[in-house]
């Protein structure tokens, strides 16, 4: 069906003309982000001057690493559980507790948490204060369920019969894991930490719930700057973001291709 | 086999406790706080019951979730959270379709290629990419130049802070989470099967309809399910691209909380959408769980 080409398409204009009208106004001498005046760099000079927005950028890229540092542990952990363990007890709860983040609203999943969060601190004097370590806890908690979602389907999808092999070669399970399953996920890992990184990093409605006075993430600056109206400086700010997404992505698919291309041809049997 | 246990039991642990903790348990909290009462103190929640003397006395009531009753505010404001969420996934299911359908056909390299082009806005900032639409929707906007100066209308439409912005936004800011499931379950047709359709001499749409849709029904009903359930609750978009009258239960949960600062008729509210959300919750967790192939 010739249409769904021609569908396809168009759908990939609505994707990328908002985000493309947002890039072209950055360069806009004007505050009017409607009318076009002359091409400019002011608003990303501005924007390296903001110390507020610069402070949060970095406080977001440190919850966004760690976050995908956690979630990657905790997820592959969860998802070699799902596949490869088979039945133990409360199996059901699990899997509904690694699932429903998935589709849980946002606000939902930010007031219970920080309702927690308050009633643990009376209770037990942990957490004293709410900041970055409770963001990250948020971030890790919903993230967990995306990045285990990537790894079983790749788990899924392997070939069993290498891990067998090393298993009847004497290897214990443990070592069975490092040293065979591990390296023949790593791609999935590695999509897995991005997701959650672009995930935590992405994040405004949990992290307004659970952040404490003195950690505002750069969504949060964001959004206190967007409510008020469209701004040139936030557009500049979106340029670097869809750049750097952009290409980082490309490289990705690119060295995917490749490597594909590579493994293709070290097994003949496959042609 | 004891022994096998053991190693189980410290494998599964971590995460069961982790989510356990900071997912299962919340839920006790927003439903304990939601028996209280709204007060000014920190926390700005009474308890619910005491505990002195060896005495118990319980101290929750329902207060909270008759006022939602009593007002016609939150009442509205679900319906049309429901609403709106229900009609924008519809449409969303509209545009989705053809598009993981065309990718679906594609040879590789350009098909992983079309995936990643799909995808790739979803890993930029939501927040960015729904503030983008109020540029473009604005009386003075973009869209509203572009219609006026090839006349198409004489005045400016108003676009922007209505039903159609949340439609729209809804419909963009998703439209990855739609095309994923539904291009999965495309991947794994048999082509056969629509060869056949064909040489039995079945017409392009009667082939889509008999065959393509369902075997592809359940990418379908996942895609819904993960655009439905999330938009209801939805927050940046009715706050950004919704009118003030354009009443949506998670913009009201944020301003009884941040604005109001009652914790506990935020509290009752969450419950009260939790209700409504745990059927699709369930189905949805079955449908993915059969989907990854991990047997219950």
């Amino acid at each position: 069906m010739k249409i769904t080409r021609y569908l396809l398409l168009a759908g990939l204009v609505f994707l990328y003309f908002p985000l493309l009208v947002l890039v072209i106004y950055s360069f806009n001498e004007s505050r009017l982000v409607t009318i076009w005046t002359e091409f400019s760099v002011k608003w990303y000079l501005e924007l390296l001057e903001d110390r507020q927005l610069m402070d949060a950028f970095f406080l977001s890229l440190q919850i966004a690493c760690s976050t995908a540092f956690m979630s990657v542990l905790l997820g592959t952990i969860a998802a070699y559980v799902l596949v490869k363990l088979g039945r133990f007890p409360g199996q059901t709860l699990f899997s509904s507790m690694i699932i429903a983040p998935l589709v849980m609203p946002e606000v939902i999943t930010g007031l219970s948490l920080l309702l927690l969060f308050v009633g643990l601190g009376n209770w037990l004097g942990w957490p004293a204060s709410r900041g970055a370590m409770t963001i990250w806890i948020a971030h890790v908690t919903f993230s967990v369920a995306f990045v285990t979602i990537v790894i079983t389907s790749r788990l899924r999808e392997m070939d069993s019969s290498l891990e067998e092999a090393a298993m009847d070669l004497g290897a214990t399970p443990l070592k069975v894991f490092f040293v065979i399953t591990l390296p023949l996920i790593s791609p999935a890992l590695i999509s897995g930490w991005l997701l959650a990184f672009t995930l935590s990093l992405d994040d405004l409605v949990i992290a307004s719930f659970v952040s404490g006075p003195g950690s505002s993430t750069l969504p949060m600056v964001i959004y206190s700057s967007v409510r008020l109206g469209v701004s040139p400086k936030i557009n500049a700010l979106a340029t670097i973001f869809v750049g750097l997404i952009l290409v980082g992505s490309f490289v990705f698919w690119w060295s995917m291709q490749r490597w594909a291309r590579y493994s293709a041809a070290k097994t003949p049997g496959q042609q | 086999m004891k022994g096998v246990f053991a190693h189980k039991f410290w494998v599964v642990v971590w995460p069961y406790i982790w989510m356990l903790v900071f997912f299962a348990l919340p839920f006790g909290f927003i439903l304990k706080i939601s028996l209280a009462e709204s007060m000014i103190a920190m926390p700005p929640y009474s308890d619910i019951w005491s505990w002195s003397d060896g005495h118990f006395t319980w101290l929750g009531s329902f207060d909270n979730y008759r006022f939602l009753l009593e007002d016609d505010l939150y009442y509205l404001a679900y319906f049309n959270s429901l609403r709106l969420a229900a009609v924008s996934t519809v449409l969303c299911l509209f545009v989705a379709y053809p598009m993981a359908y065309g990718i679906s056909r594609m040879e590789e390299p350009y098909r992983s290629l079309f995936l990643l082009l799909v995808i790739l806005p979803s890993w930029t900032s939501f927040l960015i990419r729904i503030y983008a639409w109020i540029g473009l929707l604005k009386t003075n906007g973009l869209v509203n130049h572009f219609f006026m100066s090839v006349g198409l209308v004489d005045e400016p439409l108003t676009m922007l802070h209505s039903d159609f912005a949340i439609y729209l936004g809804i419909v963009y800011g998703y439209l990855p989470f739609m095309i994923l499931p539904i291009y999965a379950n495309l991947m794994k047709l048999d082509h056969s099967l629509i060869e056949a359709g064909y040489d039995l001499g079945a017409r392009p749409w009667k082939v889509f309809l008999t065959i393509i849709l369902p075997l592809s029904m359940s990418g379908v009903v996942a895609g819904c399910f993960l655009v439905f359930i999330p938009a209801v609750g939805e927050f940046i978009i009715p706050e950004l691209l919704g009118g003030p009258d354009t009443l949506m239960i998670g913009k009201v949960l944020w301003q009884e909380f941040f604005v109001n600062r009652d914790w506990p008729v935020a509290s009752a509210i969450a419950v009260v959408m939790l209700t409504f959300l745990i059927i699709p919750i369930y189905f949805y967790r079955r449908l993915e769980m059969k989907q990854l192939g991990v047997g219950e």
